[in-house]
């Protein structure tokens, strides 16, 4: 557990950068990097944060930062932590991502350096679009978004990226939500005392991207877990542990706060409760299956 | 000097040359013919021959950025690959040209698809010219041994940081066994001192790569340009140096054959040991035939190559690249003259690619049909029937 007394002082995340008001992203890494600390090196690619870091000579952070080709990054990581093994190095390589740079682009390099066990804390800060480059769709786009290149609203369902990392028999996994802090930090500090690849997915809502008002991000990444869209799960050594919720709220009261998804049908909604409830109950029996099957290490 | 002989093709000369270089992070992903270089490294690293860490990568892209990474960390970092893999990594190239990673990379040159095919041509490592990269081509292994080591004394100089590749030609030199003299490792190592250059320092965090405004790009860029602009003298430095620990001299270009040369044959890779043979024959015969081989192509040895034709009356270009119409090395060779003092004609032939066999006797059939018309024009590009 992580209570508000532990936290430090310090700023790893520095005031003055230029992200949108209500950037769930910024708040993700502020608390990932108070927990992580200081001898921490981040790897990123293209994205949000490597836009609202600032342009040089400014930088937003107080530990270093490479910035990757966009895709590039786990392999760039890998590199690094390759270095500091033969060098006899103790530093935490942490890369960090949006969706579209780990789903997407960069998914052959991520999954390679999840197969090898990269010694890597790989933090995806997911805000479900293409948010830097004006709000185009990833494959981790929630269905019935709408985005600049589906401005009908996104046809297909969003790919489960960490059931896919957790099926790489990675160290741990776990999903976590910038409306639950206390829960990420906790997540973010588990990870950290593991070695070997460890992959935090982030839900980081984006007022512009996702059409809400920029004091929501907290309550929306509330929401998003309590309705069931963004189930908070971790996966140690091969067991699902699913996070419960107390009362779930319909989907509905999540999807009417942002205009990506105005203009869906009762249908449509009624089809997105479906498929949230179908993956849910996958998730418990997962839960179930895989506390049942002892792995060997 | 106690060095020793072994029987050794391309590939694995460059293997030795990597071992001997001490290089500290692998990271490569397979490509014919590029594969037993990579094995025999592996192979090393399994005997503790070399220490080293080796990552699989998944592809070439991520072969060259999990270098770029190691390069960073402050290792010694070493990748190789051919043809569809070098092409992969193009994005990746300028990452680490611009971003001035000191990383060897031995590029074992063949041909592109479509169609598939796997024999050599220079038009893949060519095609990078643009990269930021310095581009070597040797010729058999002794050189591609020797090129190594050289390589990384002159990407780590402090004037220079800049990547170098090591080109050389799938099969006919990757796959080629020859005696190879392999250096004794305390010999390399007072020529080759450890590299350390972290640049990633926790006390005094920088943010390395962001964004830059137009101004300052252009400043970065002409930063650049004056590294690349001072490599020609450390290159130079370096081959002495070379020369007198190891007793090998190389140089930018190689110049061969007749001193009172009429017409000096243009070749890089194999096809400059093909052209030595039909030198050698047409010298023999009593013609006025030289070869001057271009082994430093990036930076182009301009002053070298305009200096080595004073006096000729006619340069004939054995080019073994495509650049949709001409050869590569033609339109350099014609760029580094265009403000030389002294002009020789220029014939350009496209000879081997795709594996082509280059003849030695073709050759030799080429310069005596020729010998008698090289007072007349050009008559543009020539493709040679049998391709070579």
């Amino acid at each position: 557990m992580v209570t508000i007394n532990e936290l430090t002082d310090e700023e790893y995340l520095l005031k003055g950068n230029s992200a949108c008001a209500g950037c769930g992203a910024t708040m993700a890494i502020r608390w990932v990097l108070k927990i992580l600390g200081k001898d921490t090196v981040l790897v990123m690619p293209a994205g949000c944060v490597s836009v609202f870091q600032g342009m040089f000579p400014a930088s937003a952070f107080s530990v270093p930062v490479v910035d990757s080709s966009f895709g590039a990054q786990s392999s760039f990581s890998a590199g690094l932590v390759a270095a500091y093994k033969i060098k006899g190095k103790r530093l935490k390589v942490v890369t960090l991502a949006g969706d579209g740079g780990t789903a997407d682009i960069g998914f052959h390099a991520v999954s390679a350096a999840a197969e090898r066990g990269d010694d890597v804390l790989y933090v995806c800060y997911d805000n479900e679009a293409y948010m830097n480059t004006g709000v185009q769709r990833s494959s981790l786009t929630p269905y019935g978004a709408k985005t600049g290149t589906d401005p009908q609203g996104k046809i297909e369902w969003k790919k489960n990226l960490p059931l896919i990392m957790a099926a790489h028999n990675v160290t741990y996994v776990a999903t976590a939500s910038v409306g639950y802090p206390f829960d990420l930090m906790r997540k973010v500090k588990k990870a950290a005392s593991l070695s070997g690849f460890r992959y935090i997915h982030i839900l980081t809502p984006c007022p512009p991207g996702w059409g809400c008002s920029e004091n929501l991000t907290a309550e929306l990444g509330r929401l998003a877990v309590r309705c069931g869209i963004f189930p908070l799960f971790e996966v140690e050594n091969g067991k699902l542990i699913l996070h419960k919720v107390g009362s779930r709220a319909p989907v509905k009261k999540y999807l009417e706060l942002q205009r990506r998804f105005e203009g869906l049908t009762e249908e449509q909604i009624q089809y997105i409760q479906k498929r949230v409830d179908e993956d849910l109950r996958f998730l418990e029996l997962l839960e179930k299956v895989t506390s049942e099957v002892n792995r060997t290490g | 000097m106690a060095e020793h002989i072994e029987v050794l093709t391309g590939n694995a000369a460059a293997a030795y040359g990597v071992k001997l270089s001490r290089a500290q992070v692998i990271a490569a992903y397979p490509i014919t013919p590029q594969t037993t270089l990579v094995e025999r490294i592996a192979e090393f690293i399994a005997k503790g021959e070399l220490k080293a860490e080796y990552i699989k990568v998944e592809s070439e892209h991520s072969a060259l950025a999990a270098c770029i990474g190691a390069s960073l960390g402050g290792a010694r970092a070493f990748t190789a690959t051919s043809s569809q893999g070098l092409l992969l990594m193009h994005e990746m190239l300028f990452w680490a040209g611009y971003g001035r990673t000191p990383l060897v990379m031995a590029v074992v040159t063949r041909a592109i698809a479509p169609p598939w095919n796997m024999w050599s041509e220079h038009t893949d490592a060519l095609a990078q010219r643009d990269t930021g990269w310095i581009q070597f081509f040797c010729h058999n292994s002794q050189e591609v041994l020797d090129t190594i080591i050289q390589a990384y004394r002159i990407a780590e100089d402090k004037r220079v940081r800049l990547p170098v590749m090591v080109c050389f030609d799938g099969f006919e030199i990757s796959h080629t066994a020859e005696n190879v003299l392999v250096p004794e490792q305390s010999d390399v190592d007072s020529f080759l001192p450890p590299y350390d250059n972290e640049l990633l320092d926790i006390e005094k965090p920088k943010l390395l790569w962001n964004g830059v405004y137009p101004e300052d790009a252009y400043k970065f860029k002409a930063i650049f340009s004056e590294a690349a602009q001072s490599s020609p003298s450390v290159i130079d430095e370096v081959q002495r140096e070379f020369d007198s620990r190891f007793g090998r001299r190389y140089g930018a270009i190689e110049v061969y054959g007749s001193s009172e040369a009429r017409v000096f044959l243009i070749a890089m890779g194999s096809v400059a040991s093909t052209a030595k043979a039909a030198v050698e024959k047409l010298n023999e015969e009593g013609f006025r035939i030289g070869l001057i081989r271009i082994r430093l192509f990036r930076p182009f040895p301009t002053a070298e190559l305009q200096k080595a034709v004073e006096g000729s009356e006619a340069l004939v270009i054995l080019d073994r690249s495509l650049s949709f119409t001409r050869g590569i090395l033609s339109t350099e060779v014609a760029s580094a003259l265009y403000n030389a003092r002294w002009r020789p004609k220029i014939f350009e032939y496209i000879v081997g690619l795709g594996g082509a066999v280059v003849s030695h006797r073709a050759v030799v059939e080429t310069v005596k049909h020729l010998l008698p018309r090289v007072a007349e024009e050009p008559q543009g590009v020539i493709w040679l029937k049998s391709g070579g």
